[in-house]
């Protein structure tokens, strides 16, 4: 039965997206990422409405929202052409039979119009077997230029519906745009929305920049720059993308730096005598301290989403392992890695639940995830070389730096959900590495 | 081990170009990085103009030899890493005005950090070294680049082997 639509008119916040409903309870269609979908579930996408002014934004919002479902892995797209409904307009009723008929599962209907300098995004959800609704329908306004946006908004509301996962397609990620031979490799760090649109370059390529890492609230990244010569801790405020010093001594080698999930504290490796070791700063006051220390490297921390602990790589015990130790240093950092191989930049899920991490055994390398107490170790990649795994703010996919050999050997960034499947180099243009996958935005 | 000093030689070209063949059987080859003096975003530090003369980073490069090796995941110094050092703090005994920076990289094999670490540790062995051979601390800096900048491009051991290194770069000046 035919549900009257709700949706209420929400102004625009000048970059925000405004979404007009709170989510309803989730339906009974749902499909579970966690057991890892061998068949993809079959869904329709009709053809968008033009609301108005709409004009070739209105496919392009279909297509964008489209390729966020697919992308996942979890869903298949009946193309047009097979759909043999026709709906008269966005309002009316769903003729479910017609899509039971082609076999979609779900029916994603939408509109875009375009008023104003804003551009309008509506969608609607069904469950075609059970012949329901999935929720109200929503829309999202944005700028016109953010019009990518309003589709990654109405596409995570879908797929949060449909899977029961918080959503991550309205996100960016930082990274190294690495161009040049590989003996005169220029880098710069760029920012791009979760799927490789949108990129802007954050530096230029005059010194070697490496590992950018966002805050939790993607305002402010950390990076190493080469800018004196020597690496150095370096800050970025994302809102006016302006350079910001850090209070480190300028005759050490300082890099690798995160910022605690509080934003409070910088945890970065500093090398002092060919020792390097983890030391947390005070960013405001520049007070610095050893906080994971001794006659090894210590190096590639990651906090535990609490900011209640540290995961580290640290070859204290010979080889490079993965350790976890209580965030202020005190205690015994304890081992967690025992699987074939060495371990490294391990990063901890925005969920908790587990740790991502490198794995190097004999000349291959791996992503893997494991518990963050060791157990349930599953490997997800293989390749020449897999590195630097970074995770979707809904911990459900893991992006990640994959280089092929040789000398004309480049860098790529793919990406694998929690599960080992879906892997898919990201479609960009040129080589890059070192990705950092910031929050949802707002 | 030989120690092949060139205290005391004037700084002209072709006698020391005698004298070190004369040390051969223990001196290791010199080896060179192809970063060292390269024009643009490849080459990190300028280079020295107008050629040979002994008393030139051109000379230490070419004629000392700038370079040594490390085996896999290994800091520890060879012989052959040994002599090499030991003929860099004998130039740098004559060359007082000269400081130096050491750079250490890693193969491309590991994470970057991990690799940045195992760069800073390289370096620092090598500082440890020409500090033993009596050059003076604060005439040396050390500096990592991890795998960032190899010197041989190739993904197995034989270009692993020659970027698993750690150079010794001389400027003008007599450090901090």
């Amino acid at each position: 039965m035919f549900r009257p639509l709700l949706i209420a008119l929400i102004a625009a916040l000048p970059f925000g997206l405004s979404p007009a409903l709170a989510q309803e309870d989730d339906g009974p269609l749902r499909i579970e990422i966690t057991e890892g979908v061998v068949e993809p579930m079959p869904i329709a996408v009709a053809p968008f409405f033009d609301d108005g002014n709409g004009g070739i934004m209105v496919d392009q919002v279909q297509r964008v929202l489209t390729d966020d479902l697919t992308g996942t892995g979890l869903f298949r797209a009946i193309p047009a052409e097979a759909q043999i409904a026709s709906l008269d307009s966005f309002e009316a009723p769903v003729a479910y039979e017609d899509w039971r008929a082609v076999n979609a599962e779900a029916l994603v209907t939408g509109a875009v119009s375009v008023q104003d300098g804003t551009v309008t995004v509506k969608f609607r959800l069904f469950d075609v077997f059970s012949g329901q609704p999935l929720g109200d329908g929503m829309q999202f306004d944005a700028p016109v230029d953010g019009w990518r946006r309003a589709a990654h908004k109405a596409a995570d509301q879908v797929y949060s519906r449909l899977t029961g996962e918080a959503p991550y397609f309205d996100s960016r990620v930082v990274f190294v745009n690495e161009t040049g031979p590989k003996d005169g490799r220029l880098k710069r760090i760029g920012l791009m929305d979760f799927d490789g649109a949108n990129q802007i370059w954050l530096t230029d390529d005059t010194s070697l920049v490496l590992s950018p890492k966002l805050s939790r609230d993607g305002r402010r990244m950390l990076y190493t720059s080469y800018e004196t010569g020597y690496p150095r801790v370096m800050a970025m405020n994302m809102d006016t993308m302006a350079e910001v010093e850090v209070p480190t001594d300028p005759d050490t080698m300082t890099f690798g730096p995160r910022f605690s999930p509080d934003g409070r504290w910088i945890i970065y490796s500093r090398a002092e005598g060919g020792n390097t070791d983890i030391w947390q700063m005070d960013p405001i006051s520049g007070a610095a301290r050893p906080l994971i220390a001794g006659p090894f490297i210590d190096t590639a921390p990651s906090y535990s989403p609490d900011g209640t602990q540290i995961v580290f790589e640290s070859d204290r015990s010979g080889s490079p392992q993965l350790y976890v130790i209580s965030a202020d240093g005190t205690g015994e950092p304890m081992r967690i890695s025992f699987g074939q191989g060495r371990y490294g930049a391990p990063a901890w899920s925005p969920l908790g639940d587990l740790i991502a991490f490198t794995r190097q055994d004999g000349e291959r390398f791996h992503i893997g995830v494991m518990r963050p107490d060791g157990s349930e170790e599953k490997t997800l990649t293989e390749s020449f070389l897999d590195e630097g795994p970074t995770w979707a703010p809904n911990g459900r996919v893991v992006m990640f730096t994959r280089q092929t050999p040789g000398g004309d050997g480049v860098a790529r960034l793919h990406s694998v959900d929690v599960t080992g499947r879906n892997m898919r180099p990201l479609q960009i243009e040129g080589a890059a590495s070192d990705p950092d996958w910031g929050p949802l935005l707002p | 081990m030989t120690n092949c000093t060139l205290r005391g030689w004037k700084p002209a070209a072709l006698l020391l170009a005698l004298t070190l063949s004369a040390c051969a059987p223990v001196a290791a080859p010199v080896v060179t990085d192809p970063y060292a003096g390269a024009p643009g975003a490849g080459g990190l530090y300028p280079g020295q103009p107008g050629g040979s003369l002994f008393g030139t980073a051109e000379y230490f490069r070419t004629n000392v030899g700038d370079t040594v090796l490390f085996a896999r995941d290994q800091v520890t110094l060879s012989d052959e890493a040994r002599a090499t050092l030991t003929r860099q703090a004998d130039w740098l005994a004559q060359h007082g005005s000269f400081s130096t920076t050491i750079q250490g990289h890693s193969d491309e094999q590991g994470t970057r950090e991990f690799n940045l670490a195992l760069g800073a540790r390289r370096a620092g062995a090598v500082q440890e070294y020409l500090i033993s051979r009596g050059v003076a601390p604060n005439r040396i800096r050390t500096v990592s680049f991890g795998k960032e900048r190899p010197a041989a491009v190739c993904s197995d051991e034989a270009c692993f082997a020659q970027n698993r290194r750690a150079v010794t770069v001389v400027q003008p000046g007599a450090g901090t």
